[in-house]
């Protein structure tokens, strides 16, 4: 069956209070979207400092050391993690276990609980970056040159991925399939974001593939931003590509998600 | 908003899923302050027709009211005013008890007093656990508890004591009665003969998505076929024309040492004062009187041989 989005209803609206406290415990108690969003790529960032040839800049990265690059993919690895794993994993598992079904007997829609995963979700993105750039500040690497540019990128980026997770959560039946494809799609992504092969380093062919990719053109629009002038005219088409994912997965996860 | 003295209305109700025909055509009226049944074996449309009622599902025909409202257009008044438990619903394993019950109390304008549902049905001291490490009993009388949480006008309760032990059974069933006499009407989907007999005030019987009998429990055990029964262990052999030669026996069947005599009218005495006239007494004796499980049986069976 299909049960369309209600407007907020009859439910006082600390209801919704309630149900973002308890995704926060459930977030602390089964902590996925923390590793993954948060100590992992702050974990990461560490460990490649560690290695000197990363903190030297290279003529042949634009100036900058591979340290300094790891910065933005580490981000977009952690939006990543949450877009595929940390938001639809437990919705699917709550329309496994009947969660939704219940709670479409009271005056709480469903959606209200999509819309609390997500809060959580971004919050912890938000710790996530927090995380990255403190980390990355303490071992030297710069600072966004452009903070509202970089804002932009990071926005964009989330309305580029997180969609994606949801349209995950319409096509999987169960916590099992989601987390298939979350790694399906994971594993191709983080190449083309460059987690083991910088973008600036790739062969143009594979530049091109990861310029229209949504976690590639996330990276490259978080790095132009960290880098100077953001957005310019000539530079905007990462943004582009991000809104058009956005719109796309947006579309595609409305058509096709289903409450039970 | 119309005046209304019916909690809920369903007329000609149908549901179908391909070519199984689930509902076929229910039409059921139930009053305020009512405590109403619905039995019926397996498979026989009962749950559909509930969540047909509470806006679950889409039925294919039919007009649904609940406390005059429509479950689709007027959604979230309904969902303020009808309390549902689902046979089949689950929770969060890592949330506690406690913040469950928090959660959903949340969710209503007028809710009930929380302490005072969980003692009823002993899980006062259980707010701490995790849900994923209640029993089976305990997570259906949680269930009871949140289809209850909102202080409903009308209550939905699907298989409330299935997977209850008795004691936890009666405790369901008087907290049904309190609540019920402070002006919930209730609707319970029932496997449990006992249960309708001891709640309800009028049962629906449901068989092949169809009502056969509606009526008061009691009502209906007293229409079952069948009739009375007696059990005894006769003192020494007899001549079992001896007893089917009388009117009131319809039937006589030996078991083992016991002989089973059915029939109607003065079953008993006439029984008796027919084997004492052969010099043999009864003992060991046992009267049957038919009872809801008799109307159950007898009415579902007869719908099948029709169907």
């Amino acid at each position: 069956m299909t049960t369309t989005l209600t407007p907020p209803g009859t439910a006082p609206a600390a209801a919704f209070g309630q149900l973002v406290r308890n995704e926060i415990r459930l977030a602390w108690r089964q902590p996925t979207s923390l590793i993954g969003g948060l100590a992992l790529p702050a974990a990461l960032l560490v460990i490649f400092s560690l290695i000197p040839t990363f903190r030297l800049p290279q003529a042949g990265l634009g100036g900058f050391s591979p340290l300094d690059l790891y910065v933005p993919i580490l981000i977009g690895f952690s939006l990543a993690m949450l877009a595929l794993f940390g938001l639809p994993i437990p919705l699917v598992t709550y329309r496994e276990l009947g969660v939704l079904r219940r709670l479409s007997t009271t005056p709480v829609p469903p959606s209200w609980l999509l819309a609390a995963q997500g809060v959580v979700q971004l919050g912890v993105a938000l710790a996530g970056l927090a995380g990255i750039l403190v980390a990355g500040a303490a071992l030297g690497t710069p600072a966004p040159a452009n903070p509202a540019g970089f804002a932009l990128a990071v926005v964009l980026s989330v309305a580029g991925l997180f969609p994606l997770g949801l349209l995950i959560a319409a096509m999987a039946r169960t916590t099992n399939g989601a987390s298939v494809i979350g790694r399906l799609v994971l594993i191709p992504m983080l190449f083309f974001a460059g987690l083991w092969w910088p973008r600036e380093l790739m062969p143009a062919v594979l530049r091109d593939v990861s310029d229209v990719i949504p976690l590639g053109a996330a990276v490259e629009a978080i790095q132009d931003s960290m880098r100077g002038p953001f957005p310019t005219v000539s530079g905007s088409a990462p943004l582009l590509v991000l809104t058009g994912w956005a719109v796309l997965f947006g579309f595609l996860a409305m058509r096709f998600f289903r409450w039970e | 908003m119309t005046t209304h003295s019916s909690a809920v209305e369903i007329s000609h109700l149908r549901k179908t899923y391909g070519n199984l025909v689930a509902v076929d055509d229910v039409s059921v009226s139930v009053a305020e302050g009512e405590i109403f049944g619905i039995l019926g074996p397996n498979g026989a449309g009962k749950t559909t027709a509930i969540e047909c009622a509470i806006g679950l599902r889409e039925p294919d025909a039919g007009a649904i009211r609940l406390l005059g409202l429509d479950p689709h257009a007027d959604r979230d008044q309904v969902r303020q005013l009808v309390g549902v438990q689902l046979q089949a619903s689950a929770f969060p394993p890592k949330l506690r008890v406690g913040e469950i019950l928090d959660m959903y109390r949340s969710f209503y304008r007028h809710p009930a007093d929380v302490s005072e549902l969980t003692g009823a049905l002993g899980l006062a001291g259980q707010r701490g656990k995790f849900y994923r490490s209640l029993s089976g009993g305990q997570r259906q009388r949680l269930s009871v508890v949140l289809a209850l949480i909102g202080r409903p006008r009308l209550a939905v309760l699907d298989e409330m004591t299935t997977g209850l032990d008795p004691q936890a059974r009666r405790d369901a069933w008087g907290l049904i009665e309190r609540v019920r006499d402070r002006g919930t009407t209730i609707v319970l989907v029932t496997h449990f003969m006992e249960e309708a007999e001891r709640l309800c005030d009028r049962v629906a019987l449901i068989d092949h998505g169809r009502v056969v009998a509606l009526d008061a429990p009691d009502r209906l055990a007293a229409g079952a076929q069948g009739g009375k029964s007696v059990r005894f262990v006769p003192s020494g052999p007899f001549d079992e024309t001896l007893l089917t030669g009388l009117p009131e026996v319809a039937g006589v069947q030996r078991q083992g040492q016991h002989v089973l005599v059915t029939g109607t009218g003065d079953l008993v005495n006439a029984v008796i004062l027919a084997l004492a006239a052969a010099g043999v007494t009864a003992g060991e004796v046992q009267l049957g009187t038919p009872d809801l499980e008799d109307a159950f049986v007898a009415l579902t069976q007869q719908e099948g041989a029709m169907a």
